[in-house]
């Protein structure tokens, strides 16, 4: 359990209404530091405005944000955001500054020395591939959307806030070019270690990115969780209706070798009675990694960062892991657990030296979408362990799984 | 091409007074500028954050706007008095819209997104206004200013009417005297100077968004700077005068009269015929140029300073009649020689009293003079078909009264119909009107015709030494010879420039003739 309470963020049951319509309605939550939220919904949903309620860039009617325990209320909004990136769709890069000036407005307000701006400035430049001997000077309308909103990033980040806030960030890029920069958002040392709240009401992006998702419709929450919940454990019918377009794509997305292959080999004959066999294997998955640690997954492995391995309980915050276990690498030096893992890896001969190219590196937390995309635009001769009929099988039983269990 | 060779000896012998003017002109239009950004600029800004006040103020400064210039100064006179107060307040009224406007469609011209990102970032309100509206809403806010300075050099020329001088005085005294090149002289630095003004802003406005923060700074600091130029020390003397355009330009006006009498340490400013009797009065100013009979000088308690050098030429009121009036109607003749030689200064200055001071009617006036010298007989019934006799007057009351009284004669004892075509402007109007047949008659003086419609060689009105006799004489052959025209005898007052000052202050000074004056002034 991650340890709720000092949350970086706590939200109690804020409204906000225009005139006699409800935007926001008694929504709640409480955020740990590291920890990254999608608020996620519908055009008009409130999503928006709840995330302008929390730089006090809108005031709420009711309820309170308390942000490192201290009431938003009780401080000045600027000196509140200025602890808090922010970063808007329409990126708002200020016309008549250049891209490094841009990038020191808060640093400057703060007081920084020009000699740390610079550097700082340099250095977030550098991260987002845009060399600063040729982008500095520029100015914003020399530049492309996306490099407007890598600018945009580096802007909110400069002072090194411990929050961010983004809203629809990647929104007016074109697909492409959003999903270059989500990448790259997502590999961004600097956000690693930072909270955040984003909202999008573009679900692919939301799985992508969350650590817990808040959706939402006309101002209420319809369900607060990992994506794995709101994907496998509905709320209710919005929920279910939310994601019904996207299901499979965000079910192969969300679902890891690790899961799907767990049953063909642990066959134990109880496993739809209790289900012993996830709650008593997952362990062994994880090394013995204690849920409560919620250090970030190492996004730079360029694995995907959800890794789901608890019991579905809305109460449970998602729970990461360093280790993705490389099945060749961690092998040879890992004891009793190993053996379990080749076993579920159908065709992988542990015996059998690597020979040739290196077939892909399969691990419990690569998700089937990944195993797919490998086992398809790969070599056909390259040796994988297990074929993608095998694979789709394993996927099919694994869902079924799910279902049942949600079922009961 | 006379024109302009008339120009250049006008500037030439004017430069200094243009020179003056100039500088004058320029610090009315920045002085009011300044003022114009001082006040629009905030109020912009302020509108831009209740925008809810927006459509009232942009409201009230629009129908302002839309106020006449001359009406906006009239209205001005009675709170400032006259002087650069009301000429750069009205300035500034004309000046606040276009800044105003400009200012809120700069700052409404600012990307949303723009201001919010800055406000998410931490900026203060302040911080936004000053480090990312205000720099964004440059450029449009500074056409504002240049479309209010341009705005304000054209009429700027208006102060010249409450004695704020500028550029108008020339344009005014031209206007006056019927003298195209003294009106160009005036006109056409005012066009060179709002072009320049508009130049320069327009400059302005091109540079960057960066450069243009300095500069619109720097130019903050210019405005007062030009401002100040209308402060310039000026020539200072124990009394004001307080001329109007017409006189300060013309011949026989101020110049004749500083001339003969030496006239140098009197200061003076130009302003509206129609502003200097009150500016007499309420002691703006101390000598004013006025015409012997007006009704003000009763009215105000003025005193005429007697010409005893015989500066000003006669000005001796007569009808100028078309000859084939006359030729039909025989009749006329006597009933129009009814009223010769019986009416004097006083008894003129009485009526005009009457008129411009007590308002009465211009017909009951004259009806009520017949009745007192016995000449009144009630209007024949209208003859169907009778020709028609149009009488015509200039556009002040004194004409008014002498058209309605021969109109009275004639209908009292002609059978013969009369329209009367009253209010035709200027001199140069009714001359033509007269010429072309439109009208039949109507009243003009001796010198007037003289020297405005005849304009015969200086030679020729020297000669005539300012005798009344004489220039009727004159003006009578040459009306003849030239345009057909018929001067009748005179009705025996002479409504001459003079000059005039309070009686009171006159009786102090112990001024009574224009050489005492001067020799007070030299003292």
């Amino acid at each position: 359990m991650p340890d709720l309470s000092a949350p970086v963020i706590r939200v109690s049951g804020l409204t906000k209404h225009f005139g006699a319509h409800a935007v926001v309605r008694d929504v709640s939550f409480a955020l740990a530091a590291g920890e990254t939220l999608v608020l996620l919904g519908p055009s008009g949903c409130g999503k928006t405005t709840l995330l302008k309620m929390l730089n006090r860039l809108i005031e709420p009617d009711g309820g309170t944000v308390e942000i490192n325990g201290r009431n938003v209320r009780a401080q000045r909004p600027e000196e509140l955001r200025r602890g808090m990136g922010y970063v808007i769709q329409q990126v708002g890069l200020l016309p008549h500054y250049t891209v490094a000036e841009n990038i020191a407005v808060v640093p400057r307000l703060l007081g920084h020395a020009p000699a740390a701006i610079a550097a700082r400035t340099t250095a977030l430049l550098t991260r987002l591939h845009l060399p600063p001997a040729r982008y500095a000077g520029q100015f914003p309308h020399q530049l492309s959307g996306g490099q407007q909103q890598r600018v945009g990033l580096a802007r909110a980040l400069a002072a090194d806030p411990p929050i961010v806030l983004l809203d629809e960030p990647f929104g007016a890029l074109d697909p492409i070019t959003r999903a270059s920069i989500r990448r790259e958002f997502r590999e961004l040392e600097e956000l690693r270690r930072k909270t955040v709240v984003l909202v999008t009401h573009d679900v692919t992006e939301a799985f992508e990115l969350a650590d817990r998702i808040l959706l939402l419709d006309a101002g209420q929450v319809q369900q607060l969780g990992t994506p794995r919940e709101l994907l496998f454990r509905p709320a209710n019918d919005f929920v279910r209706r939310f994601f019904a377009a996207e299901r499979l794509a965000l079910q192969l997305r969300i679902l890891t070798l690790g899961d799907v292959f767990i049953e063909t080999t642990a066959a134990t004959p109880d496993v739809d009675s209790d289900r012993p066999g996830i709650d008593s294997e997952k362990p062994t998955i994880n090394s013995g990694k204690p849920g409560i640690d919620r250090d970030k997954p190492d996004i730079g492995s360029d694995k995907p960062d959800i890794e789901n391995n608890k019991p579905y309980d809305n109460n449970v915050m998602p729970s990461f892991k360093h280790d993705m276990l490389d099945i060749k690498n961690t092998m040879p030096g890992i004891g009793s657990t190993t053996p379990a893992i080749i076993n579920w890896m159908p065709g992988i001969d542990t015996d059998e030296p690597d020979t040739g190219a290196p077939p892909p590196s399969f691990t419990a937390a690569t998700t089937v979408n990944e195993a797919l995309e490998a086992l398809t635009s790969g070599p056909a001769d390259q040796a994988a362990p297990f074929t993608v009929a095998q694979l789709m099988a394993a996927f099919g039983a694994a869902l079924q799984r799910e279902e049942d269990a949600w079922k009961r | 091409m006379e024109t302009l060779t008339a120009l250049f000896t006008f500037w030439r012998e004017q430069a200094g007074k243009l020179g003056e003017q100039t500088l004058q002109h320029i610090g009315l239009t920045a002085g009011s500028l300044l003022l114009g950004v001082l006040l629009g600029v905030p109020l912009g800004l302020w509108l831009s954050r209740r925008p809810r006040w927006a459509p009232a103020v942009l409201g009230v400064a629009g129908v302002l706007q839309t106020v006449p210039s001359i009406a906006l100064l009239g209205f001005l006179i009675p709170l400032l008095g006259i002087g650069p107060a009301p000429a750069i307040f009205a300035l500034f009224l004309y000046s606040l819209l276009p800044i105003i406007r400009n200012t809120l469609a700069g700052i409404r011209g600012v990307p949303p997104a723009v201001a919010e990102a800055a406000r998410g970032l931490g900026l203060t309100d302040g911080q936004v206004l000053r480090h990312v509206e205000l720099p964004l809403a440059l450029p449009v806010l500074m056409a504002g200013i240049r479309t209010a300075a341009v705005i304000n050099v054209g009429v700027a020329t208006l102060a010249a009417y409450v004695a704020a001088g500028g550029l108008g005085e020339f344009i005014f005294g031209g206007i006056a005297l019927n003298n195209p090149a003294m009106i160009l002289a005036g006109a056409l630095p005012a066009a060179g100077l709002a072009l320049a003004f508009d130049a320069l802003l327009g400059g302005v406005q091109r540079l960057s968004s960066r450069r243009l923060g300095q500069v619109g700074a720097g130019l903050l600091v210019a405005l007062p700077l030009l401002g100040a130029l209308y402060l310039l020390p000026r020539a200072t003397g124990k009394l004001l005068a307080g001329f109007s355009p017409e006189f300060v330009g013309r011949a026989d006006g101020l110049p004749s009269l500083r001339k003969t009498y030496g006239l140098t340490r009197l200061p003076s400013v130009v302003l509206a015929p129609a502003l200097v009797y009150e500016a007499a009065r309420n002691a703006h100013v101390d000598v004013i140029d006025g015409y012997s009979t007006d009704g003000r000088i009763r009215a105000y308690h003025l005193r005429v300073l007697r010409d005893d050098r015989h500066t000003f030429p006669p000005y001796y009121a007569a009808p100028v009649v078309r000859p084939a009036l006359l030729r039909a109607h025989p009749e006329l003749t006597p009933v129009l020689a009814q009223l010769e030689g019986q009416i004097s200064d006083s008894v003129m200055t009485n009526l005009n009293y009457r008129a411009d001071y007590l308002h009465q009617d211009p017909k009951a006036i004259a009806e009520a003079f017949l009745r007192r010298r016995g000449l009144w007989h009630d209007a024949r019934p209208a003859v169907a078909g009778a020709p028609v006799v149009r009488l015509g007057s200039k556009i002040f009351a004194e004409q008014y009264i002498l058209a309605e009284l021969y109109a009275a004669l004639i209908r009292g004892n002609t059978d013969l119909a009369v329209q009367t075509k009253t209010g035709l402007g200027g001199t140069t109007i009714c001359f033509e009107a007269l010429r072309s047949g439109a009208i039949d008659m109507y009243p003009e003086y001796t010198g007037t015709g003289l020297l405005v419609l005849l304009q015969p060689r200086p030679a020729v009105v020297d000669s005539l030494g300012g005798q009344p006799a004489a220039v009727l004489r004159y003006v009578r052959q040459e009306f003849r010879r030239r345009y057909q025209l018929e001067w009748l005898a005179p009705l025996g007052f002479n409504n001459t420039y003079a000059l005039l000052m309070r009686e009171q202050q006159a009786r102090q000074l112990g001024v009574a003739s224009v050489s005492e004056l001067g020799a007070f002034l030299r003292e």
